[in-house]
């Protein structure tokens, strides 16, 4: 066998047997100062949703500290038949300076390697004027790195393709 | 310069990426430290006998019984210890236990195709299951994908985080399967497990070994204290 990094391949779409994790959605218990849930749909191209996704995330406790002991920092959650995801967690703080955010993974059948975005608050306006990583994308795009408040928690919709593409990143 | 291992996102071979591809640039993001650290998942999803796939609590699955093992290293050599990896795969026959999965060969009562476990110090991991069979999907007439087994890995870093596909040595379906031909051609035999003599038990099971190796740039380990 080569030498080298191995290359990703799609999770398929029998990802749930391998990937589903019943504590995945909560980062936080339900009691937890703060706790709030992240949700959203994510969607193709043609505007369908993705029965056959999965989201990752990965943050600072609210402190911006990582690896807090007691704070896993981390969500997993599959989504449902309409697209659908929802993670439990902790606005985090800030992290060198930036505002706070989260690193968000999307694997799905279709997908041939991870797609990686980041998760921005839209009433964080202040630090996220002076985010260096938000000041790199365009102004017009900005908005699809933020979540919105609402009854639920905060909405954060992925859009893999077309009008409104998130914004993704390369690391 | 390195050339990247990974496949294109849009490989129109493989249907499914047509509208699921961004078509718009990534966007060059310079690590910051929430992408050099990673969660530290470890035992806690692991549950005793997730390691081996072939055995429940009632009975042995059907098929060649195995034992696929390999080290996780990063991009610089060094192993990648007491890190989570998840597998799941087909039974024998090439059926998942999935409700979207109607593909008419039987399913075993004895298995489930989840897997999980987690690297020693030294970045080694060991399953004991069943070989996966080739099975027939819809991308294109008389597709069938090659025998494989999916593997998600975490590294010590958010950049090292990797799902992929182990296949099997010298699978005539290779050159039809426009999964595994999404990536350039150089990288492909990195998929592609060895028969290891070495790991096979006499009179019980055959050995395999799968080596991966993560890119993607980690900070320096970090104490939790
Ligand atoms: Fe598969």
């Amino acid at each position: 066998m080569s030498a080298g990094p191995t290359p990703s391949q799609t999770v398929g779409p029998y990802l749930s047997i391998g990937l589903t994790w019943a504590e995945g959605p909560y980062v936080v218990a339900e009691d937890a100062p703060g706790a709030v849930w992240l949700h959203g749909r994510i969607r193709d191209g043609a505007g369908e949703p993705l029965p056959d996704a999965l989201v990752e995330t990965w943050q600072a406790d609210p402190q911006g500290r990582f690896h807090t002991p007691g704070f896993r920092g981390f969500g997993r959650c599959g989504t449902d038949d309409d697209g659908r995801w929802a993670i439990r967690t902790v606005k985090p703080g800030p992290v060198e300076g930036q505002a706070p955010h989260l690193v968000v993974s999307v694997f799905a059948r279709g997908l041939l390697h991870r797609v990686v975005t980041r998760l921005y608050f839209a009433d964080e306006a202040e630090a996220n004027g002076g985010d260096k990583v938000l000041a790199t994308v365009p102004p017009e795009r900005r908005h699809t790195l933020l979540a919105e408040r609402d009854d639920e928690g905060y909405r954060f919709d992925i859009r893999l393709q077309g009008d409104d593409e998130t914004v993704f990143f390369d690391l | 310069m390195t050339t990247s291992p990974h496949p294109p996102l849009l490989s129109p071979g493989y249907r499914s990426t047509v509208l699921r591809a961004p078509r718009q640039q990534p966007i060059l993001l310079a690590p910051s430290l929430s992408e050099l650290t990673g969660p530290v998942l470890g035992e806690g999803p692991v549950v005793a006998g997730d390691a081996d796939l072939s055995v429940d609590g009632s009975g042995e699955a059907q098929g060649q019984r195995i034992v696929v093992h390999g080290q996780v290293r990063d991009a610089g050599g060094r192993p990648v210890a007491d890190q989570l990896v998840e597998v799941w795969q087909a039974n024998a026959a090439g059926r998942y236990l999935h409700k979207w999965d109607r593909h008419d060969a039987p399913l075993d009562p004895h298995f489930t195709g989840l897997g999980r476990t987690v690297t020693d110090g030294q970045g080694h991991y060991r399953f004991v299951t069943v070989k996966p069979g080739a099975y027939p999907w819809g991308n294109h007439p008389n597709a069938w994908r090659p025998a494989h087994i999916h593997f998600s890995l975490f590294g010590r870093a958010f950049t090292q985080r990797l799902v992929t596909q182990m296949y099997f040595p010298d699978d005539p379906l290779f050159a039809y399967d426009p999964i595994y031909n999404s990536v350039p051609e150089f990288a492909r035999d990195r998929l592609v497990s060895q028969f290891d003599l070495s790991a096979t038990v006499e009179s019980w099971a055959l050995g395999y070994r799968f080596d991966i190796v993560l890119s993607g740039n980690s900070a320096t380990p970090m104490e939790t204290s």
